[in-house]
């Protein structure tokens, strides 16, 4: 005489160990998705509250750069966010980044400084890119002495040189890379490393390879050669752009490839005179590897992108380019949209002045003498170690686009902090895989009857849009910003978008009463009470069954009363609260998770092997 | 008190039913009772019931008496007609509603003590009468809305918040009911949503008065150690001993119920309903065999719950006394009110 003999299942999923630090992190979708985990919320709350300086300090701290990300980044984190599973649009978080960079006061006295007393040892960094600077970054202050050795006249690295100014200004460039350079970096320009066995020989303590992926791929048809003259490498291109060296193109320019940098250049032609510009592609929209936005900002300036045309030759008369041939594609698509057949299904010419070939980068380390010590492996790239960077010099890291090709500049920053925790392992003769664990600190939110610690009520607005510089005043000059940054209205709106996925939902199994009133007052459906089984026919037993295996199922332990269990969609919970508001007995409360993801400076105190 | 509204989100793959809505559009306001009170799971497997019924919300009606049971009329269903009248007196206003407009599906909700103590009268006629409603009676062993009063239902010996013991035998609604004529009892508990739905969605469609007793404890004045409504005390000694499920006609009784135990009960729409008894010696079909069940496990201190009596085969109210089965406001109002001299007609042929 109890209740339901069936609901008292001992088998079934065993608790969800809520104490591992992953666990709380996954829930932050667009933290996890960051390469370098920046704590998007926390830093959304801060700009809410208009504290930019704070968010902008916040940032910095896990991605070095929030000026320029704000700009630039790829933004992995953005079609990871949780708001698009209730709605269309993800929560501008990028954006939301700039205005933390374009609204702080003058920060630089909280910035980390040269110490008094420098500790011996000499580091030197090889290109000064964003992976050298974060290097830079996190072991000057330790009192490493970092000499930076870069080719060029201006550091930057392709940030410089090939991110075109009307999408990233020199100015916020210089702001960020001066920063790092105050902390008593040593920077020398028009100084490339030619030989590593030289470098070697100089006697650093660590050398940190931040020399990118610079060489462009090369598209071997016929009149290549003839019609040389007007057929550009993409990344070459721009840079001689960047350095005023080109100041002019054609009117009629074929881009071709369909990548990040395939924008670059096509908006870059249109900058310096080109009237007429198609991106060509070989294959359909969905495969496409440019972010939609930049494709959307090139279509906004007018230029065309043309699918399914693959490259055959160069049309060249009278010793000048006039035109190419493209074999027009079609292609057999399964369900699923993979190409499962290709035919040719015809030729055209298409008139052109220039042709700028965007078709991807390749590393070029013909400065590392085969003999140096380091051994390289597939394609020709040196064998490094994912986790610490090393290579199989103990004393030389690679980092950035330099260790395993070309990604963005978050990676470069990630691979940065990661190598320098390596470097100083290694300088402190300890194991260069010795790491800090992550760990997570929870703090309750409540603050009374119906008051939170943040802002729990779901605000349906829609993604606020950037507003763009109009069409005409863009193309006046270079290095007119496009994008003008949110208004003060669009900030406020945008920042409530944010979910606040950090605050999240711990649960106290011997406190609930199975009162189910949590069950009924979820927005989203995503909790239930019910006999424990396995996972599959639990995630089954939501009202909205949870269907997206990707995320987790948080299940409780046994229930005081009946011995069943809470269990909890994470992949659409709205972090509103009302299970908790609603709760008699706060068996769930609204708890701040800080993830905390330690970079070198905390190996210095903390107990590392 | 609450200040906070549930946002309405429109889930990328939330259920719709046959209608093409979503339980959302089965909800009503914010409800303003006590966080955790067992009347909230009842509203919620109400609009469940509705929704998954896919009964076009402005089709039924919702009455109710007072207390805080009898409020949550507004939390679910806000498209639906309603009324909450003076307390007690549900039961009149159902009848004279269900008389006027066959057409409607209606929902009753009250409380133990809207119905058990001032209501007792309205609530026992309407019984006898058949009344085509389902009648939910959301059973907490106080008065909520007055501050905890033991109501006509608590137990002998069930203690109050303060300590003070109840010394008067309770009024059980089930067997009163099965006393008085009820064709569909049914006792559940408000934790229990997956018995409860079913049940709803059963009585709804019986032909007749249908009861279903719901316990659904008072988190604020009967849920200490000592009452025996509170949550502790039914997840203990509660029984399910009759799952009953509604099955459509349109759809095929499924197998998966082991042979003999299911029994299909037909109804008057051509669906059915499906009893799976849980304890094999219990026959709902049976009314004096269920009363003495009921009386020997209730003495047990046992809370026997599920479709504890079901008689589809006696008319209900509008058969019985001959009423049309067309809804009144559809007749032209000569017709509707034949006046005074028709009158005179009708009354002189019983002189
Ligand atoms: C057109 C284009 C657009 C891009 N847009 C974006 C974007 O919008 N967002 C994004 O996140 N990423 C973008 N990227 C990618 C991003 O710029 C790179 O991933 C990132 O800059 C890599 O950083 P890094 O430090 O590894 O190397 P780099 O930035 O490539 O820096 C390497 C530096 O090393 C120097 N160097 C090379 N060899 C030597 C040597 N032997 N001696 C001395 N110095 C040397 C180079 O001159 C250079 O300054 C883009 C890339 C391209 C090509
Ligand atoms: C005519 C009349 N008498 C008394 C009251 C006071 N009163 C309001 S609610 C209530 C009891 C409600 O008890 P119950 O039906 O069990 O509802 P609960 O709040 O427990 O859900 C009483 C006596 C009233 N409103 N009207
Ligand atoms: S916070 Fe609670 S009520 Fe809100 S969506 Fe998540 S589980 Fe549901
Ligand atoms: S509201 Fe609280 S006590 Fe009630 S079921 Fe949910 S967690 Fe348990
Ligand atoms: S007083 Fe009791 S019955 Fe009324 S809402 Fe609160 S818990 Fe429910
Ligand atoms: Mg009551």
């Amino acid at each position: 005489m109890n209740a339901p003999d069936g609901w008292k299942h001992k088998e079934g999923v065993p608790p969800t160990n809520t104490a591992d630090p992953d666990y709380f992190h996954k829930v932050v979708d667009c933290q996890w998705a960051c390469p370098a985990h920046t704590p998007v919320p926390a830093y959304i709350r801060l700009i809410a509250q208009g504290r930019f300086s704070d968010a902008y300090i916040l940032n910095r701290e896990s991605n070095v750069f929030p000026g320029i990300l704000g700009r630039v980044c790829d933004r992995p984190c953005e079609p990871a966010c949780r708001r698009d599973r209730v709605e269309d649009e993800p929560v501008a978080i990028c954006r939301l980044k700039r205005v933390a960079a374009d609204h702080k006061d003058d920060i630089t006295d909280r910035l980390p400084k040269k110490p008094d007393k420098m500790n011996g040892k000499r580091i030197a960094l090889i290109g000064a890119g964003p992976a050298s600077f974060t290097v830079a970054n996190d072991l000057a202050p330790l009192g490493y002495e970092c000499t930076i050795f870069e080719r060029f006249d201006v550091p930057g690295g392709l940030m410089r040189t090939n991110i075109p100014a009307f999408r990233l200004p020199e100015k916020v460039l210089a702001e960020e890379l001066g920063y790092i350079l105050d902390m008593g970096v040593d920077l020398r320009l028009n100084t490339p490393v030619s030989s590593m066995k030289a470098l070697l020989a100089e006697g650093y303590d660590a050398i940190f390879v931040g020399t990118g992926a610079p060489k462009g791929k090369e598209l071997n048809l016929p009149g290549r050669k003839e019609g040389g003259a007007n057929i550009h490498i993409g990344i070459d291109w721009l840079e001689s752009v960047a350095f005023e060296h080109t100041k002019s193109i054609g009117k009629k320019v074929l881009i071709i490839g369909v990548g990040n940098t395939a924008m670059d250049c096509c908006r870059t032609s249109l900058r310096l005179g080109a009237r007429d510009v198609k991106v060509m592609a070989r294959k359909p929209r969905s495969f496409f590897k440019a972010s939609p936005w930049e494709l959307e900002d090139a279509e906004a300036e007018n230029v065309e992108i043309i699918v399914n045309h693959s490259p055959k030759s160069f049309v060249v008369e009278k010793g000048t380019l006039v035109g190419m041939v493209f074999d027009k594609m079609e292609y057999q698509l399964d369900e699923k949209g993979a190409i499962i057949g290709q035919s040719i299904i015809g030729e055209e010419m298409i008139p052109c002045d220039d042709v700028i070939l965007a078709i991807g980068q390749e590393n070029a380390f013909e400065w590392i003498e085969r003999d140096a010590g380091l051994e390289f492996g597939k394609w020709d790239m040196p064998v490094v170690d994912e986790m610490t960077f090393q290579s199989t010099v103990p004393n030389v890291f690679f980092g950035g686009d330099a260790a395993f090709g070309p990604k963005n500049i978050i990676w470069a920053v990630e691979h940065g902090h990661q190598a320098a925790i390596s470097i100083h392992q290694f300088c402190k003769e300890r194991m260069v895989t010795g790491r800090l664990s992550n760990e997570v600190r929870l703090s309750s939110t409540k603050m009374g009857m119906f008051e939170w610690r943040y802002s729990n009520s779901f605000d349906g607005a829609e993604r606020r849009v950037m507003p763009h510089v109009e069409l005409a005043k863009r193309f006046k000059d270079l290095d007119v910003e496009v994008e003008l940054g949110f208004t003060p209205e669009q900030t406020a709106t945008e920042v409530q978008r944010c979910l606040n996925c950090d605050v999240q939902t711990v649960f106290d199994a011997p406190l609930c009463t199975e009162c189910d009133a949590c069950i009924d007052i979820c927005p989203v459906d995503c909790l239930t009470i019910t006999p424990n089984a396995d996972e599959p026919t639990l995630r089954q037993r939501l009202e909205t069954p949870a269907v997206n295996t990707e995320q987790a199922l948080f299940v409780s332990e046994a229930l005081p009363l009946t011995e069943r269990v809470m269990i909890k969609d994470e992949n659409i919970c709205l972090h509103c609260g009302l299970c908790a508001e609603r709760c008699p007995t706060a068996a769930w409360d609204m708890q701040e998770s800080e993830i905390i993801i330690h970079h070198v400076e905390d190996m210095v105190t903390g107990a590392a092997k | 008190m609450t200040s906070f509204a549930k946002p309405h989100i429109n889930l990328k793959h939330a259920k719709r039913n046959a209608l093409g809505l979503t339980r959302h559009d089965y909800e009503g306001a914010m409800s303003t009772l006590c966080a955790g009170c067992g009347h909230d799971s009842v509203t919620a497997c109400m609009a469940k019931a509705f929704f998954e019924l896919s009964i076009e919300p402005h089709r039924a009606v919702k009455i109710s008496g007072i207390g805080c049971s009898s409020k949550t009329t507004a939390y679910f269903l806000s498209e639906s007609h309603g009324n909450n009248t003076v307390h007690g007196r549900m039961p009149s206003v159902a009848t004279g509603a269900a008389a006027a407009n066959a057409g409607l599906t209606y929902i009753g909700v009250s409380g133990d003590g809207d119905s058990l103590s001032i209501g007792m009268g309205q609530f026992a006629h309407a019984i006898r009468r058949n009344v085509n409603m389902l009648y939910m009676l959301e059973n907490n062993g106080v008065y909520g809305l007055t501050k905890g009063q033991f109501s006509a239902s608590a137990d002998i010996g069930s203690k109050s918040k303060k300590g003070e013991v109840n010394l008067s035998p309770p009024i059980d609604p089930v067997t009163l009911a099965l006393s008085l004529g009820a064709t569909f009892v049914a006792r559940a508990f408000s934790g229990d949503r997956e018995q409860l739905v079913p049940l709803i969605k059963a009585g709804l469609k019986h032909n007749g008065f249908g009861l279903i007793d719901v316990i659904s404890p008072c988190v604020s004045f009967n849920d200490h150690v000592g009452s025996t409504k509170s949550y502790a005390h039914t997840y203990k000694y509660y029984h399910p001993a009759v799952h009953a499920d509604y099955v459509p006609m349109s759809e095929e009784i499924k197998t998966s119920y082991a042979a003999g135990e299911a029994v299909p009960v037909e109804l008057h729409d051509g669906g059915s309903i499906v009893l799976r008894k849980l304890d094999e010696d219990y026959d709902p079909r049976d009314r004096g065999a269920a009363y003495a069940q009921i009386a020997e496990r209730d003495a047990k201190g046992e809370i026997v719950t599920g479709l504890l009596y079901i008689d589809e085969s006696r008319e209900d109210m509008a058969a019985m006394n001959k009423l049309t089965s067309r809804p009144l406001n559809t007749f032209p109002y000569d017709e509707l009110c034949p006046g005074s001299d028709a009158l005179t007609a009708l009354q002189k042929g019983f002189r």
